[in-house]
């Protein structure tokens, strides 16, 4: 072997690799430009993902805030209330005229608008077309109002609120602006005296949608994404667990459980309207379920993200080590005690993730709901599984597709609900995933 | 699960006397006193197409320790496992030929697997200990076959399982720890442990040392030498020096083929056939 360094080489003579020169710093090249096609993907990635939320949130975070207006209301006396004297009951509350006090407070405030009819009008629109059952509310809380003088906050339209946002620029000319020079100067008043505030939107989160934006909330869109959400969920993750822990554990492996497999692949990758149109066909006409209803909306999802969580746990299940399944057989466990005692507990963490990422995805879902309905304009906040319902991006849809100013806002901020949602729904998940997480 | 508690004493009373006349099959036996335990016959076993046991036949004496040796994929493992049908989890395994145990059929349809493996316990190559606390790993085997009455009863097979194991020095204080944070050696005691819990009449080990330094092997050679008043046991090894040491029984097997059977003295020192002496004197494997 010695003789090989200073003889030219022959093909016998054993070679040894060279480790200088310039392969070495190709290779060193190569390293470094890989790990930087890596950096800048990560970069990419997250450059977009700052866009889109900073984007939204830039869009939607003024809807969180709603515009008041201070006005000093004369309260309808009791008598006019209740003729026959004592007490009004709460159907008297309820029935009594709250409008004229309002716009009697408002000539008040703004007299020289009083004469004429046009301007009335456009001082009647100062505040939203609820302030009057806002004022019912007050007084039903605190019937002491009645017949007294009081200052008190109300909400103004969504023109005018817009306007306090910023929303409305002031340098348009008067006649392309939804906001004329009159109004604006009686909001330059009030806003000078104090008398206009921001308060926190809490009607965005605790009323059903409505057609006008101040009144509309999502607080019906939510609850009926929980509804659904929690009937996927109660369909989908026992059946997928339990077939997933059938192929996985027990089938047989033969012609037959290999033909069902390719066909759940395959299903986890048909469009989801899909799914709509099947649920559509079973769901309602066959089985005569209601129409919009959560309850179907939820079986139709399930169906959508039970392949999902079959592959999902089923390769949890295999990543198991067959040493546990051999160590529990070995001692003499039945095969039905190795799945629940050791080889469930081991997958539970990985067919939890497979779980959320399809419960995700039923929670971003429009496209199925369409086919059986829930795709409706929706005030009331659905009670149960089969009220008519509609969830968040349906809800998402079709304020989108709303022409007010102030929808605009409230689409962003109902898309960072979807999101808030999201985040809620995953971290639960790495929280369960934590608690079941053993090392072997 | 609740006429389990019957297997829970060891080897009581096992039936020695229709097995005796049997041990005469194994090539070279001489007429020792002990009883038979499991004798197989013919047993033949294919993987698919591959016949990777042929015609072995053996006898597998009461209270000794049988060693069954040979160059890798011999097919002692593969007879091993056929002694408490761990084969069956294999789908494309089948398995022909009769095994008996105290002259029962292991291979009758009619016998419960369950039931057959808690007579027939098994330690691994790999240590592998559940990803519970170490009272959990040895409480586990007689807990599905209700062998405690009572969580004090509990407590002490745990304890007593543990003693006799060797480990109980080592772990008395951190029970509630997880098994697999135990070192290697440690591990498969507890393993070896976990399997006594349920009290078998039988113990297959299957290379329980391959993965353990020299010190921990010989713990727990020491200890299958103290098992084998109580426990039958039959052990696969790689090494011919642990077989030697521990059993009192060697069987050679060499490519399926159960090559030959003895008393371990004579199968070192006076090997009849040319291939175990090529192995022992380590001419191949």
């Amino acid at each position: 072997m010695t003789d090989a360094a200073t003889t030219p080489p022959d093909p016998a003579a054993i070679r040894r690799p060279v480790l200088t020169g310039p392969h070495l710093a190709r290779r060193y090249a190569a390293e470094r430009r890989f790990r930087l096609y890596g950096l800048a993907g990560i970069a990419f990635a997250g450059l977009m993902l700052l866009l889109l939320v900073g984007s939204i949130v830039q869009k939607g975070y003024s809807a969180f805030w709603q515009t008041y207006m201070e006005i000093e209301v004369a309260f309808p006396a009791v008598q006019t209330l209740n003729p026959d004297g004592g007490a009004p009951t709460e159907e008297q509350i309820r029935r009594s005229d709250y409008l004229t006090p309002l716009r009697d407070a408002l000539k008040e405030q703004f007299p020289e608008a009083a004469g004429d009819r046009k301007q009335r009008r456009m001082l009647y629109g100062l505040v939203s077309p609820g302030a009057d059952l806002a004022l019912r509310d007050m007084v039903l809380a605190d019937r002491s109002l009645l017949g007294r003088r009081a200052s008190v906050w109300i909400k103004v339209s969504d023109d005018v609120d817009s306007l306090a946002k910023g929303h409305i620029r002031r340098d348009v000319p008067e006649a392309n602006r939804r906001i004329n020079d009159t109004e604006l100067g009686w909001f330059d008043t009030l806003d000078k005296a104090g008398r206009i505030e921001a308060r926190f939107n809490v009607d965005l989160f605790t009323h059903g949608d409505s057609r006008e934006p101040v009144e509309a909330g999502i607080y019906g869109a939510l609850m009926g994404s929980i509804l659904t959400l929690t009937v996927t969920l109660l369909v989908s993750f026992p059946i997928g667990v339990m077939a997933a822990v059938y192929l996985e554990e027990f089938a047989p492996k033969n012609r037959l459980t290999d033909v069902i497999e390719v066909n759940i692949n395959n299903l986890a990758a048909v469009p989801s309207i899909v799914f709509g149109l099947l649920g559509l066909a079973v769901f309602l006409n066959f089985f005569g379920l209601p129409r919009s209803a959560p309850l179907v909306g939820g079986l139709v999802l399930a169906l959508m993200t039970l392949p999902t969580i079959i592959i999902a746990a089923r390769s949890a299940l295999k990543a198991v080590p067959p040493s546990i399944r051999e160590a529990a057989l070995g001692l003499g466990a039945s095969p039905l005690q190795v799945v629940t005692h050791h080889v469930l507990p081991l997958a539970m963490p990985g067919i939890l993730t497979g779980t959320i990422i399809g419960m995700a995805q039923a929670l971003g879902e429009t496209a199925p709901l369409l086919m059986i309905g829930m795709v409706a304009f929706i005030v009331d906040i659905p009670q149960g599984f089969t009220d008519p319902a509609t969830v968040l991006p349906v809800q998402i849809y079709l304020w989108a597709d709303s022409p007010e100013r102030a929808f605009v806002e409230r689409t962003s901020a109902a898309i960072l609900v979807l999101l808030g949602f999201l985040v809620v729904m995953n971290a639960l998940a790495v929280l369960l995933r934590k608690r079941f997480e053993r090392r072997w | 699960m609740s006429d389990a508690t019957q297997v829970a004493t060891p080897a009581a009373g096992a039936p020695k006397a229709e097995a005796t006349g049997a041990s005469t099959v194994a090539p070279g036996a001489q007429a020792a006193p002990a009883a038979v335990k499991i004798v197989a016959r013919d047993v033949n076993v294919f993987y698919g197409e591959k016949h990777a046991l042929k015609h072995v036949d053996l006898d597998i004496n009461e209270n000794e320790v049988t060693a069954l040796i040979g160059p890798s994929g011999c097919g002692k493992s593969t007879f091993l496992r056929c002694l408490n049908r761990m084969n069956d989890v294999i789908d494309i395994c089948r398995v022909t030929g009769s095994i008996t145990l105290d002259g029962s059929d292991v291979y009758d349809p009619s016998l419960d697997v369950v039931q057959l493996r808690a007579r027939v316990g098994m330690v691994f190559q790999k240590p592998n200990p559940f990803p519970k606390s170490i009272y959990d790993n040895v409480a586990y085997g007689p807990r599905i076959h209700g062998i405690a009455r009572s969580k004090s009863e509990l407590d002490a097979i745990v304890h007593h399982s543990l003693e006799r194991a060797g480990l109980i020095k080592e772990v008395h204080d951190r029970l509630d720890q997880p098994g697999t944070g135990l070192s290697g050696g440690q591990q498969q005691r507890l393993c070896i442990a976990r399997a006594i819990a349920v009290n078998p009449e039988v113990i297959l080990m299957d290379e329980p040392c391959s993965a353990l330094d020299p010190i921990a092997t010989a713990k727990i050679e020491e200890l299958i030498d103290e098992l084998r008043e109580n426990f039958t046991i039959v052990i696969v090894t790689h090494s011919m020096q642990q077989a030697a040491r521990v059993s009192q029984r060697t069987a050679f097997f060499h490519l399926g083929d159960l090559v030959e059977v003895g008393d371990t003295e004579q199968i070192f020192t006076n090997p009849r056939d040319s291939r175990t002496q090529g192995y022992i004197t380590g001419r191949f494997g």
